[in-house]
Order: structure tokens, then C-alpha cells, then sequence
């Protein structure tokens, strides 16, 4: 028999997933965020503007579905963070909006804004999305301010019929205010450039701009580091957000991040693991030039590391989402799912999954037998 | 009862309502060239003839420009649910969730994915595997409006769910009556024949511009023939799904369909106002005004439409406030005031549950075994009620009769609109149709001209069909059970107002943009074949 307890873990485990690949393909927000730095004449930042537009739509689309799955499976977060944090979320949106039209629109004559302008679009998605997903995320281990009242609706509160209310003014803007957050945010905006340069070395048929994106590589790859162990060992250390399993009380333990590691040894070996990698394809790919696999490997670990931090963020009896005003109001894996036939119709459809990272990985070999160079861009029928 | 700040909930409704009309321009040109260019893609592998694959190409790249401002407003309108209608989403998340996220994983992810071996792989996959990948695209958008329109017929038809008093929520507990339900299937078929309707308006006009020109003359032709084709079947087939979205309406939306029709005093062999004229010196739905100026009825149609009767009574604004007319399974209509009252008791219900269960957790804890038993026992009571009541739940929030009342001429003339342009377009295409297979269509300029001026009018039907089916649910935003002023997240207006603004520049610098793009490369046409002039 299939408990609710499982569907609740499994679910959690699939949004971990998700959040690991979304972290991983935004390579591509990476790689905008560096369009004029790393490119120096005009046929150059078009083949990165060509190499990166052909996976916009992957990065895209898993948000997308990020934000569906999480609604499906965990309903209270959505309506508890999007519509409290409204200002995160919608600046977040905002510069995806402009990335999905820039690609398309940016060399098209009669563009009217020009292609400089949809180029300062994909830098300011390249930037604050990247930045301002690390900043949410890490959210989920120092907290935010909202309340949850279940008898608003019914009129019980005094303050409206909402449910979930935030309480600070500046809605999620004062997560900017946390530097634990600003380290994170400023992770994944160096680690979506270390990508950046690792997915140019492996595609790239282009000698110069290979040799520079093996040096944007380290002067990517320092940075997140140092920002990525400081919000590590911070966190590690840090109070955190424990339940009790019986009452379901919320309450405050000390390292309780070091803890869940320790008491879930598997996540901390795939955790190291995936950090290994992200280091080994880094750096070897700094240091031997003949070395193009390092996406592969720091990809893979990407997507493993994340995932393990936000299986940490939720799992051994830990509120994924706290309320740091108002402990009780925090939300917990048992207490923000959605019922229990949702989770179990939502397992079964999950099973099509595989399906299709299936035919994602089939449409992207088959572009992708080659490597592309300045010539593809006129033969292959479609160009930004 | 002011709950929510009126304006808040007013903001958010402008800003859905601004989003999901963007949505709604781009998102069937998207659904109807799908379609066409698979047709068209087809053609060539059959035949093997080149100039097929050149207009297959040419209709790619403005599907492609398009696309794009879809997928841009589709991410909008979908955390919307989130960022705007916070208590929506805790209310009926654990239902409405769900196809959202089967939307994300078997719609969307299969179209992203196989438009970039559409766009990128002519010379990387093979013609069979290409020609797959068109087809491909086509379906996943195509279920991408299905999983969609499920969401949002449940809305206006909420069905396969049960109110849990303790998370205070609605749970699903049947999956397919959410997924095949009546009123979802039919909004699917409408809205995609009405993508493919404006996708082949859009063609069709394009076609006959060239040949005004005397520009591309093959191409246009081939153009013209399939757009012919696909618009006169998606508007045969509209007016088909357009009754059956009728029909659903009077059986579960009387209001909607009272507005659809400005019917204010139900009648019995009631007909359908052909074209009519609203008399706005109405002011009240009780007072003695003839609500038309003008109207030209078909006798009895509307009794039929709505129960396949010609006799049949439909209720109007008047009776549906009023009660106390027969339903159709014979059981008497409450009034509203009725309703009113048992809403209310399911509100009081609710919160006397929570109370009692928290006295008896309180109890428990303390280890007073009487006083937790007791509080059980309170419980279950209201929850017995909160059961028997909780049909009527959201009207406990509503103030008087007239706030059931949907913004009656915006829906009166979408709905006319909407109808007068699909049985135009019915005759158009088929008279268009004709000369093209007669092979006359250059001797035709009138017709040319004509099919040139109607490429906006599928769009405007698009549009007022949205707001008739929007706008005339309201205040639901789930029907009978949660009034758009509850639904919304207690976010402050000048928030909401500041985001509105800027999706409003953004969302129009872009159609600008778009349509500039879209007029220059249809100016510059198809690109030449080697070896044929152009
Ligand atoms: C999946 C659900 C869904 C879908 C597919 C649509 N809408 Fe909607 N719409 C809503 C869900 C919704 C909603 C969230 O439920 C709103 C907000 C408040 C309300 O009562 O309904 C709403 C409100 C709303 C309003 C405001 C009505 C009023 O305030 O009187 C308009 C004009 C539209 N919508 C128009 C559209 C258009 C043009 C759509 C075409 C793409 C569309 N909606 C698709
Ligand atoms: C509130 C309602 C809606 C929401 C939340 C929504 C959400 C979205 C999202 C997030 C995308 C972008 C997907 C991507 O990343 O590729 C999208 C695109 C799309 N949507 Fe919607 N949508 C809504 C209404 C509709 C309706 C009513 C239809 C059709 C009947 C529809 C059909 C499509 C299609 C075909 C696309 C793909 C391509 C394109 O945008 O042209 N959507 N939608
Ligand atoms: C020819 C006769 C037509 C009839 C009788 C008809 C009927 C209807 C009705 C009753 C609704 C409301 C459904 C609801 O509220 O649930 C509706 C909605 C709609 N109509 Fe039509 N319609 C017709 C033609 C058209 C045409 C020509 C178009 C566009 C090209 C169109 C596009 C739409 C759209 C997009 C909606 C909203 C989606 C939906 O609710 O299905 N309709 N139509």
C-alpha cells in the first residue's frame, strides 16, 4: 500500500528533480549574461545567440512545468509564496517574458526596438533570473515573513478572508535584505556562467571563442564557489526549522542542516558527489585544453547537488518553506500537499516522465550530431 | 460584505483579463498555422514537390513569430493563479493544480521540443522525421489547449470534488469526471476549431493579397486552398460546438445564458434574439423597462437550444433571483435570498468547526477526556451542515440579488458579435471555396478584397467568445462556490496596479513589434526556389 506519507516524499523528490534541471539548463541565462563579454566581433555573438536560442525553449519549459508540478503537488507553497513574495516572483517573470521574445525578434527586420535592445533583454534575464531564483530558493532556509490563518475564509480573521497573508510590505523584496540569500542568488548567477562557458567549449566550432570561454570559465568558476560555500557553511551551521513528526509543531534547531545531512547519508554522499563533479569539470576544463567533456560532468553534478539541497530543505521532519515570523505558519511537506488522490493521479502521470526526457534527449542529439560553427547558421533553415 | 479591497480584486481582474486576452491572439494563429503548415509539410512529402516545401516554410516563420508572445503571456497568465489569486489557489489548488502540471509535462515539453527540430533540422533529421516533428508540434499544442480548457471548465462547472473542512479546501476525488466532463470537451473543441478559424482567416487573407499583387501566384494558390478548406470546416464546426457550448450554458450557468440573450423575464417557448439592440434606460432587472430597443427574434430557438425543447422555459435575471420556478429535474429554484441564507450557514459551519476542533486538540492535550469528546461531537455537527449547505457556500459572501448579475451588455453583444461573424465566415469561406476550385479566384478581386479585410474578424469573435464565457460567469470564479472578491491574494491595489502598467507596455510594445515583423515578412514573401522566378 502506498502511504500518503511516501506520495508526499515522492512528490518532493520529483520538484527536487525539477529544480536541479531548471538550475542545470540555466546555462542558458548564463551564457546571456555574458553575450558581449565574451564575444568581441559581430559573427561571434551571433553563433553564441544561435548556440544558446536552440535550448531557450528547454530552460523555458521547465519552469513552466516547475511551476505547474508545484502547484499540483504542493498547492499551499504556490499560493502562500507567489502570491506573497509578489514582487520576486514578478520581476522574475517579467525578464522571462522579454528573454522568449528576444531570441525570436532581435534579428528580424522590422523589429522596431533594434537589436541591441532585445540584447539587453537576454543580459537583464541572464542576470536577475539566474539571480533572483538563488535568492527564493535560499528563502527556503532562512524563512519569510507570512502568517496562515485556514479560518479566514471563513471569516474567523481580522485581517480580510485571505488565507495565506505576507506580512512585510516590500512583498519579497526584503529577501534582498538577507546577505545568506544574496550568497546563493550570487551562486547561481556564477554557476549558470560556469555553465555558460563549459556549453560553449563542448559546441562551439570556433577556435577563438573556445580558447576565451576556458578562461571565462575560471573567472566564473572562483566566484561561485567562494559565494556557494558561504551560503553552505552558514546554512550548515545556522538554526533551522525542525517538526516535530508527532504534533507537527514547528520549532528552532541548532544546525539542523548538518544534522539532516548526517541523518540521511545517502543525500550527503550524492550531495559530495555532485559537487566533485561540478569541480572536476570546471576546473580540469580551466586547465587541460584539450579537455571539452566538462559540461557533461558539471552538468550531471549540478543537477544532483540541487536536488540533494532541496531534498535537505525538506525532508527528516523539516518545514521546506518557513515562516520566520510565525512558526506554526510554516509549511511542511505533510501539512502544504495536495490530498492524497491528487498526489497518487499526479504519481501515475508522473510516469511519463522518462517518456519524455526521452524524446528530449532523441530532438537533441539529432540537432546535435554536429558542432556548430558560423556556416550552420545559413544552411540549417532558421536563424536568429 | 467588502473583503477583500474591491480594488485589489478589480486590478487583478484587469491584469488576468489583460494577459489572457494577449494569450488569446497569438495562441490560436499558433493552434489554426499548426495545423496548416502540417497539412502544407505533407503535400510536399506526398508529392515531393519543392514548392510545397516552400510554402511550409514560409508559414513556419510566421508561426514562429508568433509563438513566441504565446509562450511569453502563457507564463504570465500561469503563476497569475499564484501571484494574483492566492486564495484561489489554496482553495481549489489540490483540483485545479493538476492539469496545469499534466499541461507542463506532456503539452508543452513535446512542443518546445520537436519546433526546434522543425525550425533547426530540414538538413539534420530525415523528411519523414521532420514532417513527424511538425505534426508533433501541432498536437502539443493542441493538448496544451486541452489540458488548459479542462482548468478552466471546471471553473464554470466544478465537478468530481469534496470540501474538506479541515484543510479548507476542495479535494478531487474523481479524476475523469474533472478530465471529460461536458462542458470541458466542448470548450476544447470550440476554442481549438476557433484557432484553426483564425489561423485559416489569417492564410486566406495573406493568399489574397498576392494575388491583388499578382505576387508569388503559385504559392498564393496553394496557400488559398488549404486555408479555404480549414477555415470552412472550422466554422461549420464552430457553429456545431457553439450550440453544444449554448446547451451546456442554460444547464449549468442559467445567468450566463439569461446575459447571453438579455433575458430578464423567463418565458416558455422562448426565442433567440438574432440581432438586437439593449436599451440602456434599464436600470434595475425588477423594473417594468423593456430591456430591448430593438430585437429580431427566431421563435423558440432559445427553448430548444438550451433543452432541446421547443417548449421548454428558460428562466431570466428576474426568475433566477427570484426563485421559485421549475427546474428541470422538477425540484423548485431557490431564490436568491434563499441561497443567501444557506451560504451563510455554511460559513458560520466552517468556522464553528474549526473553533470546535481546535478545542478539542486543546482538550486532548490538556488530557481532558469529557471536554475532547464533546468538541468531537461539535465538530461533526457542523460539519454535517457545512455538507448539506455547501452548494450554496459562495453566495454567503454576495449581498444582494444584483451581484449576481454578470456585466450584462458586454456579454449580450460578445455573444452576438461572436455568432454574426461565425455564420458570415460560414458563407464566406464557402463561396471562397468555390472559385477555388473553379479556378477563378484572379478574375474575383471583390472576393479577394473581401477575404483581405476579414482576416481581423475571427480574431474579434475569438475575443468576444472569451468574454462571453468570462465575463458571464461572473462573480464566480468558481461556480455557485467562491465569488471573485474571495479569491484574491491580500496583495494591496497600487502593487497590483504598478504590475498591471508594465505588462500592459510590455505586452503591447511586443504585439507591435510582432506585427511589424509579421507585415515585413509577408512583404518580402516566400523565398525565392532556385531556378523559378519568384
Ligand atoms: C484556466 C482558466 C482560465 C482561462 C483558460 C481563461 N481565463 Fe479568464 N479568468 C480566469 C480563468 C481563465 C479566472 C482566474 O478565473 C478569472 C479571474 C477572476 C475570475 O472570476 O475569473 C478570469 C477572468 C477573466 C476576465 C475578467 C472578467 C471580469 O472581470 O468580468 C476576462 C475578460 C477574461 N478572464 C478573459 C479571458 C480570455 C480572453 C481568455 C482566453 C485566453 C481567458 N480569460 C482564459
Ligand atoms: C489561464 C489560462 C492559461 C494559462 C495559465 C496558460 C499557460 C501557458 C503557458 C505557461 C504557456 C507557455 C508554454 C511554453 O513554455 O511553451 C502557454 C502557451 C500556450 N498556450 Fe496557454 N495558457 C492559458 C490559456 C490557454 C488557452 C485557453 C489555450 C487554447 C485553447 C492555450 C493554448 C496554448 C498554446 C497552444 C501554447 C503554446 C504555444 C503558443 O503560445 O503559441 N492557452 N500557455
Ligand atoms: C457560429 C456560431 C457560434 C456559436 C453558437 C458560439 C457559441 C459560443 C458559446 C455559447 C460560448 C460560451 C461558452 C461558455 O461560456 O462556456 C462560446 C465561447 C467561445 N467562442 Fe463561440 N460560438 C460561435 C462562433 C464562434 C467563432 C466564429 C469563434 C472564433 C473564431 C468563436 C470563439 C469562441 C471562443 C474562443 C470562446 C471561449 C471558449 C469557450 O468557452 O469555449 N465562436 N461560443
Amino acid at each position: 500500500m502506498i502511504t500518503y506519507d511516501f506520495l508526499q516524499k515522492y512528490w518532493w523528490l520529483v520538484m527536487s528533480l525539477l529544480g536541479g534541471l531548471l538550475v542545470f539548463l540555466m546555462f542558458v541565462q548564463g551564457g546571456q549574461s555574458m553575450l558581449n563579454s565574451l564575444s568581441k566581433k559581430e559573427d561571434e555573438k551571433r553563433l553564441l545567440i544561435n548556440a544558446l536560442g536552440r535550448k531557450w525553449e528547454y530552460t523555458f519549459t521547465t519552469l513552466v512545468t516547475f511551476g505547474g508540478a508545484f502547484f499540483a503537488s504542493f498547492p499551499l507553497f504556490y499560493s502562500t509564496s507567489f502570491g506573497g513574495a509578489y514582487w520576486a516572483w514578478m520581476i522574475l517573470l517579467f525578464c522571462f517574458v522579454l528573454q522568449a521574445i528576444s531570441y525570436e525578434y532581435q534579428s528580424k527586420p522590422g523589429n522596431i526596438f533594434g537589436a541591441k535592445t532585445y540584447r539587453a533583454f537576454l543580459f537583464l534575464n541572464g542576470v536577475l533570473g539566474t539571480f533572483l531564483l538563488g535568492v527564493v530558493v535560499a528563502s527556503f532556509f532562512t524563512g519569510s515573513e507570512f502568517t496562515i490563518g485556514k479560518g479566514n475564509i471563513a471569516g474567523m480573521g481580522t485581517s480580510g478572508f485571505t488565507i495565506s497573508q505576507w506580512q512585510n510590505p516590500l512583498h519579497g523584496l526584503e529577501l534582498l535584505a538577507n546577505v545568506r540569500n544574496l550568497c546563493l542568488g550570487l551562486a547561481v548567477l556564477f554557476l549558470a556562467r560556469t555553465l555558460a562557458s563549459l556549453f560553449f567549449v563542448n559546441r562551439l566550432d570556433h577556435e577563438v571563442l573556445e580558447k576565451r570561454s576556458r578562461k571565462f570559465t575560471l573567472y566564473n568558476g572562483i566566484p561561485f564557489v567562494v559565494f556557494f560555500l558561504i551560503f553552505l557553511i552558514w546554512t550548515l551551521l545556522a538554526e533551522g526549522y525542525a517538526v516535530n513528526p508527532d504534533t507537527g509543531q514547528v520549532y528552532m534547531e541548532k544546525m539542523k542542516y548538518l544534522h539532516n545531512f548526517i541523518d540521511m547519508p545517502v543525500i550527503l554522499i550524492f550531495f559530495v558527489l555532485g559537487v566533485l563533479a561540478v569541480l572536476y569539470g570546471t576546473f580540469n576544463t580551466v586547465f587541460n585544453p584539450g579537455f571539452k567533456k566538462g559540461i557533461w560532468f558539471a552538468g550531471a553534478g549540478t543537477i544532483v547537488t540541487v536536488t540533494m539541497l532541496l531534498l535537505v530543505a525538506g525532508y527528516n521532519n523539516t518545514a521546506y518553506y518557513p515562516s520566520s515570523i510565525d512558526l506554526q505558519s510554516s509549511l511542511t511537506l505533510q501539512n502544504s500537499s495536495s490530498s492524497y488522490f491528487t498526489l497518487s493521479v499526479m504519481a501515475v502521470v508522473s510516469l511519463l516522465v522518462p517518456f519524455v526526457i526521452g524524446y528530449i534527449f532523441y530532438a537533441w542529439r539529432s540537432l546535435e550530431k554536429k558542432k556548430l560553427n558560423l556556416n550552420d547558421l545559413e544552411s540549417d533553415g532558421h536563424a536568429y | 460584505m467588502d473583503l477583500l479591497s474591491i480594488s485589489t480584486v478589480n486590478w487583478s481582474r484587469a491584469q488576468f483579463a489583460l494577459t489572457a486576452g494577449y494569450h488569446w491572439i497569438f495562441v490560436p494563429i499558433t493552434l489554426g498555422l499548426g495545423l496548416i503548415m502540417a497539412i502544407m509539410e505533407t503535400m510536399y512529402v506526398r508529392t515531393g514537390d519543392i514548392k510545397w516545401k516552400n510554402v511550409t516554410k514560409f508559414w513556419q516563420k510566421i508561426f514562429s513569430i508568433n509563438f513566441v508572445i504565446g509562450v511569453a503571456t502563457g507564463i504570465i497568465l500561469e503563476f497569475q493563479f499564484g501571484t494574483n489569486w492566492s486564495n484561489y489557489s489554496w482553495f481549489v489548488g489540490d483540483i485545479f493544480g493538476a492539469p496545469l502540471a499534466i499541461e507542463g509535462i506532456v503539452a508543452f515539453f513535446l512542443e518546445a521540443t520537436f519546433i526546434s527540430v522543425m525550425l533547426f533540422g530540414w538538413n539534420r533529421v530525415s523528411k519523414r522525421m521532420h514532417l513527424a516533428s511538425t505534426w508533433l508540434v501541432f498536437l502539443g499544442a493542441t493538448l496544451s489547449a486541452f489540458w488548459i480548457l479542462v482548468a478552466n471548465a471546471w471553473m464554470q462547472y466544478p465537478v468530481g470534488m469534496e470540501f474538506n473542512p479541515d484543510t479548507v479546501r476542495n479535494e478531487m476525488v474523481d479524476f475523469w469526471s474533472v478530465v471529460v466532463s461536458p462542458v470541458a470537451v466542448n470548450k476544447f473543441l470550440h476554442a481549438v476549431f476557433s484557432g484553426w478559424a483564425i489561423g485559416a482567416g489569417l492564410v486566406a487573407g495573406v493568399a489574397a493579397w498576392y494575388l491583388l499583387k499578382r505576387r508569388h501566384h503559385d504559392f498564393a494558390l496553394k496557400s488559398m486552398k488549404v486555408g479555404a478548406i480549414v477555415g470552412l470546416l472550422a466554422f461549420v464546426m464552430l457553429a456545431v460546438t457553439g450550440d453544444g457550448s449554448a446547451h451546456e450554458v442554460s444547464q449549468k450557468q442559467p445567468m450566463k445564458l439569461a446575459a447571453m440573450e438579455g433575458l430578464y423575464k423567463g418565458k416558455e417557448g422562448a426565442g433567440l434574439v438574432a440581432i438586437g439592440m439593449l436599451n440602456p434606460a434599464k436600470q434595475a432587472y425588477d423594473d417594468e423597462i423593456n430591456p430591448y430597443i430593438f430585437k429580431l427574434e427566431i421563435p423558440k430557438l432559445l427553448s430548444f437550444l438550451g433543452y432541446r425543447n421547443l417548449n421548454a422555459f428558460v428562466p431570466g435575471v428576474k426568475d433566477i433571483i427570484d426563485g421559485g420556478y421549475t427546474l428541470q429535474d422538477g425540484a423548485t429554484a431557490l431564490s436568491f435570498e434563499e441561497r443567501k441564507a444557506r451560504g451563510e450557514m455554511a460559513i458560520q459551519a466552517l468556522a464553528d468547526y474549526q473553533t470546535a476542533k481546535a478545542e478539542e486538540k486543546e482538550a486532548i492535550a490538556a488530557g481532558d477526556r469529557d471536554k475532547a469528546t464533546a468538541a468531537s461531537e461539535a465538530a461533526a455537527n457542523h460539519e454535517t451542515i457545512l455538507k448539506e449547505n455547501y452548494a450554496h457556500f459562495g453566495y454567503g459572501y454576495l449581498e444582494t440579488g444584483t451581484d449576481l448579475i454578470p456585466n450584462l451588455p458586454l456579454t449580450f453583444y460578445s455573444f452576438h458579435l461572436m455568432v454574426i461573424i461565425g455564420l458570415y465566415s460560414i458563407l464566406f469561406f464557402a463561396i471562397l471555396l468555390y472559385f477555388v476550385y473553379k479556378k477563378e479566384l484572379h478574375n474575383t478581386k471583390w472576393l479577394l478584397y473581401i477575404a483581405l479585410w476579414s482576416i481581423p474578424l475571427p480574431f474579434i469573435a475569438g475575443q468576444a467568445g472569451w468574454a462571453v464565457a468570462e465575463v458571464g460567469r461572473q462573480p464566480w470564479t468558481i461556480q455557485d462556490i467562491l465569488p471573485v472578491q474571495i479569491a484574491a491574494s491580500a496583495v494591496s491595489a497600487g502593487n497590483i496596479a504598478a504590475t498591471f502598467v508594465i505588462f500592459t507596455v510590455l505586452f503591447t510594445g511586443m504585439l507591435i513589434a510582432e506585427a511589424t515583423i509579421m507585415v515585413k515578412q509577408i512583404k518580402k514573401g516566400p523565398d525565392p526556389i532556385a531556378g523559378e522566378e519568384a
